[in-house]
């Protein structure tokens, strides 16, 4: 292995061409550990910190500031202290000479989205790496597959990992039924069916942490073991506001004040990200669909399912993780599950945890599988 | 991925759409559909340049090809909206208003208020506009303006071809008169469009890039070349916000307004000539409006005061261009 190690800028979903580097966490010459934020950047849609892959020094910041790079672009070195400075600039001659953007139609070839029929709805999904036992990734309500944007890639290093978009949701088709967890996990189910998944990791987030719980009340043979992050269905309390004002949000002023109760720091949501969701909120049927599936889990204000216990029947690995900033669901549901469940809550960070401290999360989730 | 299309595509799918969808929507305009009625081939042009091509056969009896008089068909297509109808008539060049302008401004932008907002007339009029097609003095001008100035009548100016899906259903669904400018150069622009329908409400501007620096708000195509300048300034270290307001009537004066407060500089590019025009009248709101927080004088990068050349080279001088842009951005946040 090379002693030398480069930092570049990372792919955090298919449509990411480029980034901005937003600053440098640690300064030249500063040794740094495995997995030390070293530098922040931002894509257009959010901005997110970069590991270090190994321990060493900071030895070069190439990147300043506000600099915008393609992606896979040099961003800087990290190398033990003892190797020479002229090797270190051997090694960045060499990348620069050698690196290509990504053109427009190369990545139209690469992988890409899918979508598949279950039970006569049109389904888009993901996949991700290959191989081990398979993972799926159910995002929540008014989500779709790019809230894993930061953790699909991390986490399919070891396996395949799908991330569906849930019927109502994403580009998926708009018809949701009675909306219920029951319809939902059926749905996932069939997915797993028209994938061949005879079983698989589920990890959902916030509604998705519910619809996994509900497919392992349904089919606990066909989970291997639940991820539940800022999920529901462990108590009732939600934040009825925020469900009522994402459904009925018709414009960017009232959209963005809702979507910062997302995030702790609230500086993440970026004007793409409400564009993106408002983009998605004004497709025929969705409107339709929220609602549907809003009376289905919600009453006054509470959630209607309550599965806190059935992680204890189910025999099964659950992890809860929670930000303890979560302003959605409160992060005092985290230890309600019943059982051995492994809880982690992350200080500083919010609902969308899984994005905030995405790092962190990815580890969390690899550790706990492996 | 979302799928890409063209501008062209996305305004014939959204056609499409709504036609399926209500039974009320009718297209008519000179060869909508080409050859309707006659021996020969049906459905041969779909518009000059094809906009309407495949809705003839989709939508039988619902796409008129009409007579060469614009002062009849768009009276017609006034006239059918009074009548339950929702007719989207398209008016081939906009430099053609002239001939229909009374059944326009006259007629339909006045019903609903001379009676007593009992009457609505929920007609869309499409029409091509803009320089850049070596079409001459007589099919090349950018009049938005004029149309903006008549209250009665709604305005929209779409930049890309995801906009233009979204403001042609809304376009439809309104029960307002609608003039739905479309720029014949943006015809081939690709863009990510969904494939199923939504509409995006009128009066909300659109913010392709944000910064602290300078605000420019542009219309139409000089919402692309406007980015293409931020992006060129940004390079410079220059951050400009772009504002697109998508309909300039009803305008989004609050997002110009906000946005401008946090830059003080304004840059404003319009392709119409420039007296009387969208530039004049942003300047003038934010001068109004937002004074206290200027630092500096607004800057207008709009076509010369002379009719559209024939020349191409005069023709690429005429139309503002990415380079002026960014000469007016550097002047706005150099200006002491």
């Amino acid at each position: 292995m090379s002693r030398i190690h480069t930092l570049t800028m990372p792919k955090w979903g298919l449509s990411m061409k480029e980034g901005k580097v937003n600053g440098w966490l640690r300064k030249l010459g500063e040794p740094v550990a495995v997995g030390d934020e070293i530098i922040e950047v931002e894509s257009e849609k959010i901005a997110g910190g970069i590991e270090s892959p190994v321990a060493g020094v900071l030895r070069r910041q190439l990147a300043k500031a506000e600099d915008v790079l393609p992606v896979g672009g040099l961003l800087g070195i990290v190398a033990d202290a003892e190797v020479p400075d002229a090797e270190i600039d051997a090694a960045v001659e060499a990348f620069n000479a050698s690196f290509v953007p990504l053109s427009e139609e190369g990545e139209e070839a690469g992988p890409g989205t899918q979508t598949v029929e279950v039970g006569g709805r049109r389904i888009r999904f993901l996949k991700r790496g290959s191989g081990g036992e398979p993972m799926v990734l159910i995002h929540g309500f008014g989500g779709d597959l790019n809230n894993w944007l930061f953790n699909h890639e991390a986490l399919a290093a070891g396996r395949a990992v799908y991330a569906l978009d849930l019927p109502g949701h994403g580009e998926s088709v708009k018809e949701v039924g009675d909306g219920s967890l029951g319809t939902l996990a059926d749905v996932v189910l069939g997915f797993m069916d028209s994938q061949g998944l005879q079983a698989a990791h589920l990890a959902g987030h916030s509604m998705g942490g519910a619809v996994s719980l509900a497919i392992a009340g349904k089919a606990p043979q066909r989970v291997h073991s639940l991820t539940l992050i800022g999920s529901a269905g462990l108590g009732e309390e939600i934040n009825a506001g925020y469900i009522d004002g994402f459904v009925s949000a018709a414009d960017r002023r009232t959209l963005k004040p809702l979507l910062t109760q997302l995030f702790a720091d609230e500086s993440l949501v970026t004007r793409q990200l409400v564009d993106d969701i408002l983009k998605y909120k004004r497709l025929e049927g969705v409107d339709a669909a929220l609602a549907a599936i809003s009376a289905a889990l919600f009453d006054e204000g509470r959630q209607k399912t309550v599965l806190a216990e059935l992680p204890e029947r189910l025999g099964k690995p659950v992890l809860a993780i929670w930000g303890a900033e979560d302003r959605i669901i409160p992060v005092k549901h985290a230890p309600r599950a019943a059982g051995e469940v492994r809880v982690e809550v992350l200080p500083g960070k919010g609902h969308m945890v899984q994005m905030e401290a995405a790092n962190e999360v990815n580890r969390l989730i690899d550790h706990f599988l492996s | 991925m979302a799928r890409k299309i063209t501008y062209q595509q996305a305004i014939n799918e959204a056609l499409d759409q709504e036609m399926s969808r209500d039974p009320s929507v009718i297209v008519m305009g000179e060869d909508n559909a080409g050859g309707a009625g006659a021996p020969g081939e049906e459905d041969a042009w779909g518009g000059v340049l094809g906009v309407t091509k495949g809705l003839f056969h989709k939508h039988p009896g619902r796409v008129l090809d009409t007579p060469i008089s614009e002062s009849g068909f768009i009276g017609a297509a006034v006239g059918a909206a009074c009548n339950g109808l929702r007719p989207v008539a398209e008016l081939m060049f906009v430099d053609f208003m002239g001939v229909c302008l009374d059944q326009i401004f006259n007629q339909a932008a006045k019903f609903k208020y001379m009676f007593g907002g009992k009457a609505q007339t929920p007609v869309v009029i499409r029409t091509m506009y803009g320089a850049g097609f070596r079409a001459a003095a007589q099919h090349s001008q950018c009049l938005y303006n004029v149309f903006t100035h008549i209250p009665g009548l709604k305005v929209v100016v779409p930049s890309n071809p995801y906009d233009a899906k979204g403001l042609l259903i809304q376009a439809i669904r309104d029960n307002d008169p609608v003039i739905f400018m479309e720029h014949k150069v943006l015809y081939t622009m690709q863009g990510e469009v969904p494939e199923e329908s939504y509409a995006i409400p009128f009066g909300e501007a659109n913010v392709l890039r944000e910064g602290d620096d300078v605000t420019i708000v542009a219309f139409g195509r000089m919402v692309n070349f406007a980015s293409e300048a931020a992006a060129a300034a940004q390079k410079k270290g220059v951050h400009c916000e772009v504002i697109d307001p998508r309909t300039t009537s009803p305008l989004d004066e609050d997002t110009i307004l906000e946005s401008v407060e946090k830059t003080g500089r304004l840059v404003v590019v319009d392709e119409s000539n420039p007296r009387c025009s969208m530039a004049s009248d942003i300047a003038g709101l934010v001068a109004q409006k937002a004074f206290g927080a200027l630092k500096a004088p607004i800057e207008l990068v709009t076509a010369p005061h002379v009719p559209v050349p024939f020349s191409d080279a005069l023709e690429d001088l005429y139309v503002p261009s990415v380079a002026r842009i960014e000469a007016a951005i550097i002047k706005a946040k150099e200006y002491k």
